[in-house]
């Protein structure tokens, strides 16, 4: 299944699930990044991490390492 | 609640607290509130910056706290901590909150609401002040405030911080609600049957062991089996209440029992919040279709593209540093004169001798030394509020994150290592935005490994006096090279430390993690820039300013004791020969040591004097070579250090690798009083000003050491 890491700028896509429970993942469903929420990859950084997603109508950035974490449909 | 309720006098005082997410101009909303009475201080006892403020309104005198942003109620940093331990727990030791004011970005709310439901659940009265109405408007979002308040059940007034619109719509609603305890109740945690009878031991037991209402032990129960972070929390701070251990085996008890049920425990409080804000938004939140195009999504195309992102970043910077070095130039001599007439002026009032010197050279330079900094510290403080405020500084953490991962670092240290190019003291301040303590620590640590401005005038005169002239392909000077030289060495030797420090220093545990917002641009105010940097330069004169004071005085004593030999002389401080007073036996006393360094007494002197500020080490060898006024880019002084020789042997006493030597020197020893003392304000221990001095002055020896012998191996 493809991760939040495997999108291309402007993708759309919906939140499946996580494959790790620890206090970052933690913390990015208190952001309101969980499963079901749809999430548009934005842009990756210039140096080509971290990425920048649009979620609930804000941006959030996080590192390459945690969006493998994040599998989507 | 609010015992001044009782008292007959008609005046009645209210303690508001003031909540929300970061980027929601929950500032914005504090200052309009409270215009110009507030003030800046500290926790007691941590470094989390405390804003307070006070209105009065039909009789009633409001204090406002604004607390630090923050995302929810389970703590990430200490300033979460801090705000979160106001807000829940009745018996902390800052305040008692009468009313809580949640500011909500109206063109965000999604998100903003998790924070409100976690709020609304402990009890005590809450108004949501929806900020920025009119950007949520251009967005095409349709707001129903009535349906708000109804669905939520709490007062709703829509403002616009900026414009001082709603303001006092605010002001009236936080006096109306005063003192009235929150009777509408709505249960934003609906978890079915089976669930709330699991919860039940759980909650009976928190009940029985903390300060807190029904309604808050039910949301803290599932807070807890939700998640192991928010138990880590409850271990450190009310362990005097509550056994852990018998709360631990509750609540894994409960998950148990859960799973048997087949519902996902995990994180089931920020499922079941958001399951409830996104049914209540879709009935009370409209979206028209026409968006216009947003502004801030194409500057952002612009301000991080792949290449002219990090060009502008840099350009940014350079201009920035620009203004900085050639006009706060400016201000800091005005200081320097204005010192100086005010030493005229005490040497006329005073007479000659003891008492003299000490206001002169001890309490006026003291001083002096302290207001020196002001200038660059202001205007630093000025530019990085604006970026800070237009969500620029994110965009740049954004940017720069993948290089400092390289050192076990984020992206939010490059703004304070930046600003250390500067002056290490505003640097050192602005790692107030680094939220893990630990990363915030290690940039704390090695940030004076950025060459600042104090040692540039030493660098000048050494590279001036010792590096040949010629270039490297007739394209890049030697003398060039060797101060780029010098730049790199500090950053190469910060981050080296950056990563031993990973290794070395206990943190929370929490893996480095660039988990962060980046938030629409928006235009800056200048207004309360201003006012904010004024505040924190305040902290630094009355905070620092004591320790450089008390310094400087000491600095005084060591290079005017013992008075000269007794000549008949005893009235003329001035003409004491500087290698006679303790300073010099210092310095003298210091040669064997430093010696393997290749530097004698002379430059002994200048290592101590260089503690008031790197750059006095110039004036002190002017004062030793007898060269009046001279400064960095005297050719006397440089010619004098070129043609000084060694007595015995006849032979120069400074070669290029004592030169080289002391240039190292200089890039990585601690020789700043004022670095010294704001480090200790900053992470309120002399425990890791301690370190620095330790570690940074034995590298600097190592180091100098190994250069000043790879030279006599060379010869």
């Amino acid at each position: 299944m493809r991760t939040l890491n495997d999108l291309k700028p402007g993708e759309t896509a919906v939140i499946d699930s996580f494959t790790e429970n620890d206090a970052d993942m933690d913390y990015l469903m208190e952001l309101g990044v969980m499963e079901g929420t749809p999430v548009v990859f934005v842009k990756s950084a210039p140096l080509g991490d971290p990425i920048e997603i649009d979620v609930r109508g804000y941006h959030l950035s996080l590192r390459r390492s945690r969006a493998r974490c994040i599998r989507v449909n | 609640m609010n015992p001044s309720e009782n008292v007959s006098s008609p005046r009645r005082g209210l303690t508001v607290a003031l909540v929300g997410n970061p980027n929601t101009g929950k500032t914005s909303v504090f200052n309009s509130l409270t215009g110009l009475h507030q003030k800046v201080g500290n926790y007691p006892g941590v470094t989390v910056e405390k804003k307070t403020g006070s209105f009065t309104f039909s009789d009633t005198d409001v204090e406002l706290i604004d607390l630090p942003g923050l995302y929810s109620l389970v703590p990430k940093s200490l300033d979460d901590k801090i705000a979160s331990d106001i807000l829940t727990n009745p018996k902390n030791k800052i305040s008692v909150i009468d009313i809580i004011v949640l500011v909500a970005d109206a063109s965000n709310l999604n998100r903003n609401l998790y924070l409100l439901t976690q709020i609304m659940d402990i009890g005590k009265p809450v108004i949501l002040a929806l900020n920025m109405m009119d950007v949520a408007k251009r967005n095409g979002l349709k707001i129903d405030v009535d349906c708000l308040q109804a669905e939520l059940g709490v007062m709703v007034v829509p403002v616009v911080a900026k414009k001082n619109k709603g303001i006092d719509e605010l002001r009236r609603g936080i006096v109306a609600l005063g003192g009235k305890q929150d009777t509408l109740k709505t249960r934003h945690l609906q978890v079915e049957e089976e669930f709330s009878r699991v919860l039940e031991p759980v909650c009976d037991y928190l009940k029985e062991n903390t300060y807190y209402n029904e309604d808050y032990c039910r949301s803290l129960a599932i807070r807890f089996i939700s998640s192991d972070d928010a138990i880590k929390y409850l271990e450190g701070e009310w362990s005097r209440n509550l056994d852990g251990a018998r709360l631990k085996k509750l609540i894994g008890t409960a998950r148990k029992e859960l799973e048997a049920l087949d519902i996902n425990w995990h994180m089931a409080e920020a499922r079941l919040r958001y399951k409830w804000i996104d049914r209540m938004l879709g009935r009370c939140v409209t979206r028209s279709d026409i968006i216009s195009s947003d502004i801030s999504e194409r500057l952002d195309k612009i301000l991080t593209h792949s290449v002219l992102g990090p060009l502008i970043f840099l350009a940014i910077f350079a201009a920035i540093f620009q203004t900085i070095f050639s006009y706060a130039e400016v201000p800091m001599n005005w200081i320097d004169s204005g010192m100086h007439e005010l030493g005229l002026l005490a040497a006329r009032l005073i007479p000659p001798g003891l008492l003299q010197s000490l206001v002169i050279d001890g309490v006026i330079a003291g001083v002096g030394a302290v207001l020196v900094f002001l200038p660059q510290i202001l205007a630093l403080f000025f530019f990085l509020g604006i970026l800070e405020d237009t969500g620029y500084m994110s965009r740049v953490a954004f940017m720069m994150d993948r290089v400092m991962r390289g050192a076990g670092l984020s992206g939010r240290s490059v703004i304070p290592l930046l600003s250390s190019f500067a002056c290490a003291i505003p640097g050192i301040m602005a790692t107030r935005t680094v939220h893990d303590w630990k990363e915030r620590l290690i940039t704390i640590l090695i940030a004076p490994f950025m060459s600042c401005s104090a040692r540039l005038p030493v660098y000048v005169l050494i590279i001036g006096a010792f590096i040949p002239a010629g270039s490297v392909f007739g394209v890049i000077s030697y003398s060039a090279l060797t101060l780029l030289s010098l730049y790199l060495l500090g950053i190469l030797v910060a981050a080296v430390s950056a990563y031993v420090f990973k290794k070395t220093i206990k943190g929370t545990g929490r893996p480095s993690s660039f988990v962060m917002e980046l938030p629409p641009y928006r235009r800056p105010s200048l207004r309360w820039t201003a006012l904010q940097m004024v505040e924190r330069a305040r902290l630094f004169v009355t905070d620092a300013g004591k320790i450089i004071l008390a310094v400087t005085i000491v600095l005084w004593f060591l290079a005017s004791f013992p008075r000269s030999g007794g000549q008949g002389d005893d009235n003329d401080f001035a003409k004491t020969p500087i290698e006679q007073t303790y300073a010099g036996r210092f310095g003298k006393t210091l040669e064997p040591l430093i010696k393997p360094l290749g530097f004698d007494w002379k430059i002994g002197i200048g290592l101590i004097t260089s503690f008031a500020a790197r750059e006095v080490m110039v004036s002190t060898l002017a004062t030793i070579y007898n060269l009046e006024d001279a400064d960095e880019g005297s050719v006397d002084l440089r010619q004098a250090l070129v043609s000084d020789t060694d007595p015995q042997t006849g032979k120069p006493l400074y070669t290029i690798w004592t030169a080289l030597s002391l240039l190292v020197y200089y890039v990585l020893a601690m020789q700043c009083m004022a670095t010294v003392a704001i480090v200790r304000r900053e992470t309120n221990s002399w425990r890791w000003p301690a370190l620095m001095i330790f570690y940074m002055t034995t590298l600097a020896y190592l180091a100098s050491f190994t250069v000043y012998h790879i030279g006599k191996i060379w010869g």
